[in-house]
């Protein structure tokens, strides 16, 4: 448009290039406020408390560090920590995988409340799913008495954080995948099914591929919340030291009983871990980018 | 199976349609993992709110403690999520926009507060605003105390609200095209007039929904408030630590009337984005 004014003479070039840059962007100065107030926030909020972490976690040296992490109790947090993840991660993926499926490759009635229901538990506030299951399996809960007399414990041990895990990190998979298998189509898989490809074989070869990255990361966040849970662990763990402690929970009852660079110490396993998911993350999304525009200029020059 | 047949002689496109295998699979599986990890526990809780009497209900719901909780966490989650919205555009728009040494740390860094555990936030707030931490020193010197009040509460949902308005905002603004812009800008449209009438419309949806997600996200939050809030009966104790405290006293109709009620409530959220989330998808195939 603004080209039609320079061509009928109205502008000189020079003008033209002033005025379109200062109309489509903001003036130096706007732009350097904007930048410093953004990256101000990102400092006060987010660097300095990950800063902190390791500051105070190092604070009495390396060997004391050692040493926190490796006490009896947090030694058994860490067990359990990893139990939890690797019983919970897993039955995420596969259902994660599953509705993904059915969500981007299919269309059928009732789709959309699906997605809704997958997306509950993100909703549902840590504490009250955790109290669902003390409900459900807790001694005054439906299935209390039963569990009690056939002398099943859920609540207050081990199987209770699992599945309140499995419960808080549910939507986080299929989050993930949905959008890229939307994205990917069905056109690939369809050829394959009519070359005569089984339907395993269609998934492990043709669809895999195409949303492998976005699994990773799907994989890497879910892991990171499942190991990270607090809230509702926290209701149906019950504290007992050595047995029923997750890591976050050890760094509750260390930073509770003053012993701060202890309590640093185990959150900085999480830390750790937190910022290798987010490493992993900006991998994967660049990696997707590169993907979706690959496939993308293919289909372009196939139309060709 | 004369039925399915019928059905599928009437609709032929509906067999076209599943080419694919692995419908009925995956349809089952998704559905028996869901009911039997989400849905049965939630209905679960809805059916032992029958256990009270509506006078028993609206009792608990309403007795000062509980009243002065929903105010604490309605409150400091609406003004968490207030805070996130500018903020949140602001950086949206300073990463899609804007060139800068470090940018893309700056972008892999909004989702710390995603991927670190709330508990250890918690404790790292706290030792921040703690009148001796690194924040909380200076904070004293001109009378502002964070710890152990509702301020403390606002300062950790910011933390944990803030990748939902940048996450949301940042695709759609990526998304826009410049042309709209140019148009504008060549018709002598001057930028504040560009960025008020054309980028705000645009992103609003997205912002909204940003908004929403934030403040239903913080409204349960525990692990990270827990620590910096100090949990003064009727002062600075929110919803989620109450329903704990009914649990650990075994007052579980007291737990369920609370939670059944935060329940309700993000449900209506989650409603309000599905349909912001609907607006923004219209908008963005018309485009």
């Amino acid at each position: 448009m603004i080209g039609l004014q320079y061509a009928a003479g109205k502008l000189p070039e020079h003008d033209l290039m002033v005025t379109r840059s200062s109309r489509l962007s903001e003036p130096r100065w706007v732009r350097w406020i904007v930048i410093g107030i953004s990256l101000l926030f990102v400092v006060v909020f987010l660097a300095v408390p990950l800063a902190l972490v390791f500051v105070k976690a190092f604070e009495k040296g390396t060997e004391a560090y050692f040493m926190a992490v490796t006490t009896p109790d947090a030694l058994a947090a860490i067990k359990l920590t990893l139990l939890t993840a690797a019983i919970a991660v897993p039955l995420n993926v596969v259902f994660g995988i599953s509705a993904a499926w059915l969500i981007a490759k299919f269309n059928f009635p009732g789709k959309n409340v699906l997605t809704t229901l997958i997306d509950l538990p993100f909703t549902v506030s840590p504490v009250i799913s955790g109290m669902l299951f003390v409900l459900l399996f807790g001694l005054q809960g439906v299935f209390g008495r039963w569990l009690d007399e056939h002398n099943v414990k859920i609540i207050f041990a081990v199987p209770g954080i699992v599945l309140s895990t499995i419960f808080a990190t549910f939507p986080f998979v299929a989050r993930e995948l949905i959008p890229i298998m939307q994205l990917s189509g069905t056109e690939e898989e369809e050829a394959a099914v009519v070359l005569g490809a089984s339907g395993w074989k269609t998934f492990f070869k043709v669809t895999l591929p195409n949303i492998k990255w976005g699994l990773m990361y799907g994989i890497i966040v879910c892991n990171a919340r499942a190991m990270g849970e607090f809230g509702a662990v926290s209701v149906v763990s019950g504290h007992i030291r050595g047995a029923t402690n997750t890591i976050p929970l050890q760094a509750e009852i260390l930073y509770n009983e003053y012993h701060i660079t202890a309590a640093f110490s185990v959150a900085s396993l999480l830390t750790f871990l937190a910022v290798v998911t987010l490493i992993i993350k900006k991998v994967a999304e660049i990696k997707i980018r590169r993907q979706a525009s690959t496939t993308n200029s293919q289909s372009f020059t196939g139309t060709l | 199976m004369a039925l399915a047949k019928a059905i599928e002689n009437i609709f032929p496109q509906r067999r076209k349609r599943r080419v694919l295998p692995g419908f009925g699979l995956s349809l089952g599986f998704t559905v028996f993992y869901l009911s039997l990890i989400v849905l049965t526990p939630v209905s679960m809780l809805f059916l032992k709110t029958f256990d009270l009497t509506w006078a028993q209900f609206y009792g608990s719901i309403t007795s000062a403690r509980v009243l002065a909780s929903f105010r604490l966490s309605f409150g400091t989650a609406f003004a968490a999520a207030s805070v996130n919205i500018i903020f949140g555009v602001l950086l949206a728009w300073t990463l899609v926009r804007y060139d800068f040494p470090g940018k893309r740390i700056v972008d892999a860094f909004v989702d710390l507060p995603f991927a670190l555990p709330t508990a250890v936030a918690g404790i790292t707030l706290t030792t921040l605003y703690a009148g001796n931490g690194w924040f909380g020193q200076y904070l004293e010197i001109f009378g502002i105390r964070v710890d152990y009040t509702p301020l403390g509460i606002t300062v950790a949902l910011i933390f944990i609200g803030l990748p939902f308005v940048v996450r949301t905002v940042q695709p759609v603004l990526e998304a826009m095209e410049l042309d709209v812009e140019e148009a504008a800008a060549s018709l002598g449209a001057h930028r504040w007039y560009i960025v008020s009438r054309i980028i705000f419309p645009t992103i609003r949806p997205a912002a909204l929904t940003g908004f929403a997600l934030a403040f239903a996200r913080t409204l349960g939050e525990y692990g990270s408030v827990v620590f910096i809030a100090g949990n003064m009966p009727m002062k600075t104790e929110i919803s989620t630590l109450l329903i704990i405290t009914r649990l650990e006293q075994y007052d579980y109709p007291g737990a369920t009337a609370i939670a059944v009620t935060m329940l309700v409530a993000s449900f209506i959220l989650l409603l309000i984005i599905n349909v912001l989330q609907a607006r923004i998808n219209r908008k963005a195939s018309s485009v």
